[in-house]
């Protein structure tokens, strides 16, 4: 059985997103950029999943398909970040408790290892999910 | 022979740097080179040269491809849906300039719609904290003139707002800062070792979603009052030392980003952030400011408030202004099913939006006016293609400190494409007909 | 453009002494003419008083700290929306009404002109922009200059000539129309938490004192020769005791004579005087200084005032005495906001109830009506609110109310809490005067429009003369039988016609009119150092270059009027 554990999952901005969304969101640079989850290392290492490997988040809101990175800016042991953009919006809490604006930031999800499943291009993640059918 | 165009505006970030170079073909129409601008700015400014970028508006078709269409087609179609709809969300406005969006208001005024910008998504709460306790703030020049203490407290301008630090906040040398970032001394709150905080003199590396406590243990400290051992994950004696620095500067400024205004306790951690900054002023100077993300949020929530009396999540159904957010609030109203078309400009809620709002768009008559492909194009009915604003029309924006700079035009857009403002006053003038308003 | 015959009304014009005789008004092209032919448009106005349009010396209606009021407080749309109709778009607001709605209600009122009163310079574009989107009504913007870092060091050394050539280039770039000077030197003070109480506190590293500030603006103002003289809210505003400072700011102006083109008299405007005018030494022997302010201004013809009248309203209070601001919200804890401007000034907002249960207020309202009611001079007194300040420009029919009606003050007086307390801290009660519509036409048509140098323009009826005429539903051969008709006349007019357009029909808006944006434009003598020094700042200490600071004509001024002043003699 693959293992699974649980972080808290905060999203936010990168400067590669910053770069990647200015340049062409329907590109495979958009989801390099964004597409992935950073994690600290030991909780890579209690997943037991190697750096860049793809990894399924899963929340109460939904789940996803990401690669799993090394935190750039940690270390944040329990914390993982997916830049904002689809890949954290398709799990992420919405709920905006009457104030209007979603929690983006403090998602409880479980992470496990997905090596066979392919970390889907943002508008292509967006359309399957809202299920647009494309010509 | 090329020309330089200097004093340019940078339309990505609420930092709206305005000292931009911009080198352009003889004939205006090639952008060739960008100086001093961020790796970000620059990326969009070369962006708007590509040569795959779609140059007319497109129609999704019954089978999912999309045909492209006539900007006088778009028009009808857009006016056609906005007035056939009881209840169309009208909502981005944060990428394009003030004078469109005034535009966008009279629209708004005619279909009755419910109008947002994407402080629906960024600084809303703030808005809603300010409303709560107001809020004591200053310009950027005054933080480069005068601040010898900045506090960066769930916020990364080092990625989001990537210029902030070398314009007005860490290094600059001002009028009374001669010494640049040795006058100042440097606090970061943010739950991970950030590119910024790595800056810092002093980095709290707080528990997620604990800034409130912090917050309020910072104001506990200031006057000297029993603190518990730890707070949000902060030995009490930090804590101290850190009430210790902010009381001991001239002027101070704290910086707040999405840490606060997304995390659990949303406007009141801000509350509490501006309460923080209330109390210092009974001590030394101090002032706050939220770090707005897109270059002119801030100007649509100023145009809508002299326009509405409102600066966001502003519903005009009923013929005259409402404003109830968690009820008149983007996410809210999709998530609730009650929209019945959609109209983005100059945002992607695709990409930004929780999925579960984003399908309350994919079910609804939509369109789409963005010079990119987003994951909201991908979603929406009508893709309206424009010209780049601030790079191929100018138009006026406010940036994160409410200062308002007027953007430039630097190179011609595609030929036949129009801008922003143009496509809404067709859509505005046939909605006029349709509704036969005066 | 349309000709229009305004018959039989009875026309109150101090520009040509006309007091209240049968007259009529004929319109041609936008002005005041002799005669119209006779195809011309009859309005009838029979049984009614005609006026020219009213001027506005002294409001905050446009830019960033009235929409940082709107911003912050949604409370106020409470019951005060209006929806889309006809003509008029949709607004709201009651202290800070939208820009849609702040035109139409001066314009209901019957104002062709409103002056906003404290433009922050490197916001100029914000102020132009909402200017911009306020129908109807010609408005012009005060520049603010007593905590300007140029003003400050140029003054420090005496240099007029340079202070006059910085806000020559001030006017032109922001499009401004006055020196306006708010808490000279305390805002700068402010920078650093501090104030100037007195006009003798050194500003902190700047080592100039308030009185010199004023002083070199005056001058300053008069090398320029503008139009308007400086304008200023002194030091120490809304403290018991505060006039002592008021005086000694206004013995500045002593031996300053005007030297202008457009005959104006006064070389220091002292605007919202009531929030200057207090005795005491503290809240509770608190008492009024109308006296001792007006008997000043009486005797000295180079002044001018408006008055600052509390209206007993729930409101936003803004200014640009950010200092002050930070106190009031130590008094009322309400919410407070501020915004210091770099260089130049800053700003304050905080929500005030003025409320007749509480004598602090109850004397506030007595000593506005006390100042309008002891000037000997109504053409050197003029009513604003200091909207929303004191009260929502709105509530100027209730106040003219008050000023006309001694039996609309007795009824006032004797609803307060605090009645004996107001009697006997003010000498409101002493005071039979009664306003006649001949001096409301002097203190708000004439008189402003010639304290701002506008003479020519508006504020009369005279032939030559822009056709702004408001017709009201008074008829001042009968005796007023009950106050509140006053009031019901001055809030909705039975017709205006601004610049030759009707714009109101009994009270309506009926069109949006030619809307102007009124700004000085200064030809002065190069100044190389000036140049210089601007050149250097930009690059050094503003967060903005230069030659994005200007607030260019097509979007900001789409439709300037300017008023010409040649200073390079």
């Amino acid at each position: 059985m693959a293992k699974t554990i649980s972080v808290n999952l905060i999203s936010g901005r990168t400067i590669q997103q910053g770069v990647a969304i200015e340049s062409g969101k329907e590109k495979p640079s958009y989801r390099t950029a964004c597409g992935i989850i950073e994690m600290d290392k030991a909780d890579l290492k209690a997943l037991g999943a190697w750096k860049n490997t793809n990894v399924k988040v899963t929340s109460d809101y939904g789940s996803v398909v990401v690669k799993a990175v090394e935190a750039t800016q940690g270390p944040h042991p329990g914390v993982a970040f997916i830049p904002m953009g689809p890949w954290a919006n398709s799990i992420v809490n919405p709920n905006t408790y009457s104030t209007g604006m979603p929690t983006f930031k403090g998602t409880p999800v479980t992470v496990e290892v997905a090596i066979d499943e392919p970390v889907l291009l943002g508008i292509e993640l967006v359309q399957k999910q809202c299920g647009v059918m494309v010509g | 022979m090329t020309k330089t165009i200097t004093d340019v505006i940078c339309p990505f970030c609420g930092t709206l740097c305005d000292d931009v170079e911009v080198v352009v073909s003889d004939d205006g129409k090639k952008l060739l080179e960008v100086a001093n601008a961020c790796v970000i700015g620059t990326e969009k400014f070369l962006h708007s040269q590509s040569a795959d970028r779609v140059t007319k508006p497109r129609l999704r078709q019954a089978d999912g491809s999309w045909k492209d269409i006539s900007y006088d087609e778009a028009a009808d179609y857009t006016a056609k849906m906005l007035a056939g709809a009881k209840k169309p969300l009208m909502y981005g406005w944060s990428s394009t300039n003030c004078e469109a969006q005034s535009v966008g208001n009279e629209i708004a005024e005619i279909a009755k719609a419910c109008c947002d910008n994407t402080a629906a998504v960024c600084h809303g709460t703030t808005l809603i904290a300010v409303q709560d306790i107001g809020l004591p703030t200053c310009t950027l020049g005054e933080v480069k003139n005068r601040a010898d203490r900045v506090i960066f407290w769930g916020c990364n301008p080092a990625h989001a707002h990537p210029r902030h630090m070398s314009r007005y906040s860490i290094f600059p040398r001002g009028f009374f800062t001669g010494k640049g970032q040795m006058s100042r001394k440097l606090v970061v709150v943010d739950p991970r070792c950030t590119d910024t905080s790595k800056m810092a003199d002093v980095h709290l590396q707080i528990e997620q979603g604990r800034d409130y406590e912090l917050l309020n243990a910072l104001r506990v400290a200031l006057k000297g009052e029993w603190l518990p051992d730890s707070v949000a994950g902060i030995p009490a004696e930090k804590i101290r030392e850190v009430a210790d620095i902010l009381k001991s500067g001239r002027f101070g400024i704290i910086f707040f980003g999405m840490g606060v205004t997304q995390s659990l306790s949303k406007n009141h951690n801000i509350d509490e952030a501006i309460a923080l900054t209330k109390d210092l002023n009974e001590y030394t100077k101090y002032s706050i400011m939220p770090m707005r993300g897109h270059y002119n949020v801030t100007g649509s929530g100023e145009v809508f408030a002299w326009q509405f009396g409102f600066p966001y999540s502003v519903d005009l159904t009923r013929g005259f202004a409402r404003y109830n957010p968690g009820d008149s609030s983007s996410i809210d109203l999709l998530t609730r099913g009650e929209v019945d078309a959609m109209f983005t400009i100059g945002s992607d809620p695709g990409a930004h939006f929780p999925i579960s709002a984003v399908k309350g768009i994919a079910k609804v008559d939509s369109v789409c006016i963005d010079p990119h492909l987003t994951p909201t194009s991908g979603v929406s009915k009508l893709h309206v293609p424009v010209a780049f604003n601030g790079v191929e029309c100018g138009g006026n924006c406010y940036r994160m400190d409410n200062v308002p700079i007027d953007c430039r035009k630097v190179v011609e857009p595609p030929e036949g494409m129009l801008t922003d403002e143009q496509f809404l006053v067709m859509v505005r003038d046939r909605l006029r007909k349709l509704k036969g308003a005066a | 453009m349309s000709e229009y015959i305004i018959k039989n009304g009875h026309v109150f014009d101090p520009v040509q002494g006309i007091k209240g005789d049968k007259l009529d008004i004929a319109i041609k092209d936008g002005k005041i003419v002799d005669k119209v032919g006779s195809g011309a448009k009859v309005i009838d106005a029979k049984d009614k008083t005609v006026m020219a349009g009213a001027v506005e010396i002294h409001a905050h209606v446009a830019g960033p700290k009235v929409n940082l009021g709107r911003i912050y407080r949604p409370e106020d749309k409470l019951f005060s929306c209006t929806p889309t109709k006809g003509m008029e778009r949709m607004g709201s607001g009651a202290s800070i009404p939208t820009t849609f709605k702040t035109g139409y209600e001066y314009a209901k009122m019957g104002f062709g002109v409103a002056m906003e009163a404290a433009m922050p310079p490197l916001f100029s574009r914000h102020v132009h922009e909402e200017i911009r989107d306020t129908p109807i009504i010609d408005e012009g913007a005060f520049p603010v200059f007593g905590n300007n870092w140029f003003v400050l060091e140029y003054l420090k050394n005496q240099e007029i000539e340079n202070t006059a050539a910085y806000i020559a280039w001030m006017l032109n770039v922001t499009k401004g129309y006055a020196v306006k000077v708010v808490n000279p030197g305390g805002t700068e003070a402010w920078g650093w938490g501090l104030n100037c109480l007195t006009v003798n506190d050194p500003v902190p590293y700047f080592d100039i004192t308030p009185a010199e500030i004023v002083k070199g603006l005056m001058e300053a103002n008069e090398y320029l020769g503008l139009p308007h003289s400086m304008h200023i809210h002194p030091n120490n505003l809304g403290n018991p005791g505060c006039y002592e400072t008021t005086l000694d700011t206004m013995r500045l102006a002593e031996g300053i004579k005007a030297n202008n083109k457009f005959g104006r008299e006064q070389v220091l405007h002292l605007t919202h005087s009531q929030f200057h005018s207090y005795k005491g030494t503290n809240w509770g022997d608190f008492e009024s200084g109308a006296k001792e302010i007006t008997d000043y201004v009486n005797k000295n013809k180079n002044i001018t005032i408006d008055t600052g009248n509390v209206t007993l309203d729930e409101t936003t209070t803004m200014t640009a005495d950010g200092p002050f601001e930070h106190h009031l919200t130590g008094l009322n804890h309400l919410k407070w906001a501020n915004c210091d401007v770099e260089l130049e000034t800053a700003a304050g907002v905080v929500p005030y109830i003025y409320s007749p249960n509480i004598s602090v207020c109850a004397i506030q309202w007595a000593i506005g009506l006390e100042i309008p009611l002891m000037m000997k001079d109504p053409m050197r007194c003029y009513i604003t609110t200091d909207h929303p300040n004191a009260g929502p420009f709105t509530r100027y029919p209730r106040v003219y109310k008050w000023l006309m009606s001694e039996k609309a003050r007795k009824q006032q007086i004797d609803s307060f809490k605090h009645k004996d307390k107001v009697l006997s801290q003010t000498g409101i009660g002493a005071l039979d005067r009664e306003i006649s519509l001949y001096e409301l036409a002097q203190m708000t048509r004439a008189g402003p429009a010639k304290s701002l140098g506008l003479a020519s323009m508006v504020g009369g009826l005279k032939p030559g003369m822009d056709a702004d005429v408001a017709i009201y539903n008074i008829n001042p051969d009968k005796p007023v039988a009950n106050p509140d008709d006053i009031e019901k006349a001055f809030s909705r007019c039975a017709a205006f016609i601004k610049s030759g357009v009707q714009v109101v029909s009994n009270g309506e808006i009926v069109s949006n009119g030619h809307k102007r944006t009124l700004w000085v434009n200064v030809k002065a003598k190069e100044n190389p150092q000036v140049a210089r020094d601007i050149a250097e700042k930009f690059v050094k200490y503003y967060s903005m270059t230069q030659n994005n600071y200007e607030a260019l004509g097509h979007h900001f001024v789409p439709n300037p009027y300017a008023i010409e002043v040649d200073a390079t003699n």
